[in-house]
């Protein structure tokens, strides 16, 4: 009987790794692969019948396929998805979005996939879909790709890049003017090297201010675990070990994670007396975090807004227009794609010292290190 | 009256699926999507030529992870490492096959024979813990593929990354040419769709190996009879514990071509996009196909079959997390069934005993 018992419970176990492995990851076994010679075929898509239907006023349509964690990320994905909704707003477009499941190794049949049922402009969102790109682009010319954070190689997809360093490295300098304790941290999403983009800028950026000042470096997760950018309790746990250890400011580039760090400050104010700060990232997290949990707002001293938003909605409105070119573009404190926030009003005090600083980068006399020495 | 049990036993996996598609059709009623229309949509898109490659290539590791699992299942094993033994063997067998250039079949040879020896290796340790002290294998396995993961991350990262790339990701060098597996589109005539992998071969002869060690040696024998019942197996001289452990490393041994399909047919390295969660999901495959090579393979097809065609579903406003809903309906509808069929067969043979007796 205790032998049946145990079966069971052993079977019990199972069933629940079973359970999960089909809720995290059953797409896994989806690898690949599109070399598609042929033209494309017709399917039947919404998307398409509406084209075939009404021939003359064939709306642009757009497929935005998103990165893992998808929707819901409060950071990359939903900056991404709010450039795609606004631009099938105002420009009137079809839109579909897809996410892909698990490791989301099915990145170019999904790209595919839009490209078949007749989408103008496909985006990428994340640097892993560059060698799917590759692939599936040249195979469809007359439509429009886009990847962020990344590059790709044929004529008509867009890599659409950002400076990350140098919106960090004012971030640095913000915290850098703000610690009272010559204290700050960092708190990074996923240990490797795009985010250490962020951490190096911010580094230079704090010690541009004063090179005595300690910096806190904690990562939520290492690459390949990418559950570092959507993990809320890790996140207020490193920004709590930070806190308690004398760091009045932190920076993260975490998306998700970042919230834990809010929590944080919030917990770390309220029990010491002496308030803390947190810096965002992607989002003017101000009005992005504090909407959403308003008791945070007054802990987030300002944002390094990285603008998805914008260069999706400029790449769906130059669809639209028949403007839209391939190639890299850069996104950075000069065209303005990449800024300091100043949403509440925390960082007035300092705001010429901010602005000197981003003058010299624009100008060329600073130059922010990206990656690790 | 054998017949009649074999019927009955097959029902089951029959049953299971209609159900399971019943209960996916009240959900898409339930929010307000036609359940005949969307089975069509998925049937058309998942019957197109590069789906049917697609559904082939994805059914490869899944046929061989769920071989893996049942290697164990039959002799009551419960190997739940497969995940991180594949992953291992398949970075190990990336590294070292990137590193010469021989004649291609002697170098996929060599990276078949680095993958089965890695893996096995990681899944003896499992064998050698319960053997020794005694910690049961769901327990440590779940642990080794943790420390797996673990030394996977680190590994690739600071011992097999490729020297000298300014890759966002660590990855391993590219396997040169006379590693990468020919497709086999030439074969079959398939110039204008994917590349289908030639991996599928392997798999065929994996499946009939199986069959062969498990049906006709002797310890195939064993690990049956040990399954059925332990004792029994003990008192005619069987040795668990030299079992346990040949059970264990050929499970990994198996396990270590899991990953291979994707390595030398697409991904020709290991990187971040390796495919994970095969190791799992093989246990499904495993579970629906009895542990039999023919059902597996059935098993390994319809899933592979499912995931591949719910992908259109989100173009067609239907959220394709119905199809993960449905693999799982199917699982537990069919062990539920089996074990009715276990029963009724159970007691049909109890009844024709008594009336033996009888008469």
């Amino acid at each position: 009987m205790t032998r049946m018992k145990s079966k069971w419970l052993v079977l019990f176990i199972v069933f629940g790794l079973i359970l999960t492995a089909c809720g995290g990851g059953s797409d896994d076994a989806a690898e690949e692969e599109v070399v598609a010679e042929e033209p494309a075929e017709e399917l039947d898509s919404p998307a398409t019948t509406a084209a075939a239907a009404e021939p003359e006023a064939d709306p642009a349509s757009i497929c935005l396929v998103l990165d893992i964690g998808g929707l819901g990320d409060l950071s990359f994905n939903d900056l991404a998805y709010s450039g795609y909704e606004k631009a099938i707003a105002d420009f009137g477009m079809e839109g579909t979005f897809l996410e892909p499941d698990g490791g989301g190794e099915n990145r170019g049949e999904l790209l595919e996939l839009c490209a078949e049922a007749g989408n103008d402009l496909i985006i990428g969102n994340g640097f892993l879909f560059d060698a799917s790109m590759n692939e599936v682009a040249p195979s469809y010319p007359d439509i429009n790709f886009a990847i962020t954070d990344g590059v790709a190689e044929p004529a008509n997809v867009r890599g659409m890049l950002f400076d990350h360093a140098e919106g960090s490295f004012l971030a640095g300098v913000a915290a850098a003017l703000k610690t009272t304790n010559n204290h700050v941290g960092f708190l990074g999403g996923v240990d490797f090297p795009l985010i250490h983009e962020f951490e190096q800028g911010f580094i230079a950026g704090v010690q541009a201010i004063n090179p005595d000042i300690v910096i806190e470096i904690g990562y939520a997760s290492v690459a390949p675990d990418f559950s570092g950018f959507n993990d809320v309790v890790k996140g207020k746990e490193i920004a709590l070990a930070q806190y308690e250890s004398g760091a009045d400011v932190i920076y993260h580039a975490a998306g998700g994670t970042g919230t834990g760090m809010f929590e944080a400050a919030k917990e770390v104010s309220e029990s010491t007396g002496t308030k803390v700060w947190g810096i965002g990232v992607d989002f003017d997290q101000y009005y992005q975090v504090g909407n959403a949990l308003p008791e945070l707002q007054e802990y987030i001293l300002s944002s390094m807004v990285k603008s998805v938003d914008v260069s999706i909605y400029n790449a769906a409105k130059q669809t639209v227009e028949g403007t839209f070119e391939g190639g890299i573009l850069v996104d950075n404190l000069e065209s303005g794609g990449i800024y300091l926030s100043y949403s509440g009003g925390y960082i007035d005090d300092i705001k010429d010292t901010i602005e000197e600083y981003k003058a010299k980068i624009i100008a060329g006399e600073i130059d922010p290190p990206s990656a690790r020495p | 009256m054998k017949l009649r049990l074999r019927i009955a036993s097959l029902s089951a996996p029959l049953i299971a699926l209609a159900i399971s598609f019943g209960l996916s059709s009240l959900i898409l009623l339930f929010i307000g999507k036609d359940p005949v229309e969307t089975f069509q949509i998925m049937f058309e898109y998942g019957t197109k030529g590069k789906s049917i490659v697609s559904i082939i290539n994805r059914s490869i590791p899944l046929y061989i992870s769920a071989i893996a699992v049942a290697v164990g299942f039959k002799m009551g094993l419960f190997n739940i490492g497969v995940e991180g033994q594949y992953l291992m063997g398949s970075l190990i067998a990336a590294f070292v096959g990137s590193q010469f250039s021989i004649i291609t079949p002697i170098h996929i040879l060599f990276i078949i024979l680095i993958a089965v020896s890695s893996s096995a290796l990681w899944a003896a340790i499992a064998g050698y813990l319960k053997v020794k002290k005694g910690i049961h294998e769901v327990i440590s396995t779940i642990m080794l593929n943790y420390i797996g993961t673990g030394l996977i991350s680190y590994s690739l990262t600071n011992i097999f990354d490729e020297p000298g790339s300014d890759y966002e990701l660590p990855r391993t060098p590219e396997l040169p040419e006379s590693g990468k597996m020919p497709p086999l589109n030439n074969l079959f005539n398939l110039e204008d769709l994917q590349d289908l992998h030639g991996f599928v071969f392997v798999a065929i002869i994996v499946g009939i190996f199986y069959y062969w060690l498990v049906w006709k040696t002797t310890l195939g024998f064993d690990l049956r009879i040990t399954g059925s019942n332990p004792v029994a197996a003990k008192f005619s001289g069987i040795n668990p514990n030299r079992l346990i452990v040949v059970a264990m490393v050929t499970s990994g041994g198996f396990a270590g071509l899991v990953g291979l399909g994707p390595l030398l047919g697409y991904f020709h390295r290991f990187t971040i996009d390796f495919p994970t969660g095969l190791g799992f999901a093989g246990i499904g495959v495993a579970l629906l196909g009895r542990n039999h090579p023919f059902g597996m393979a059935v098993g390994a097809l319809l899933f592979a079959f499912l995931e591949r065609s719910s992908q259109i579903l989100d173009l067609n406003d239907v959220p394709k997390e119905i199809e993960q809903m449905m693999q799982a309906f199917i699982l537990l509808i069919v062990v539920v069934f089996y074990e009715i069929i276990r029963r009724f067969i159970v007691k049909q043979q109890i009844k024709d005993a008594s009336k033996k007796v009888e008469t």
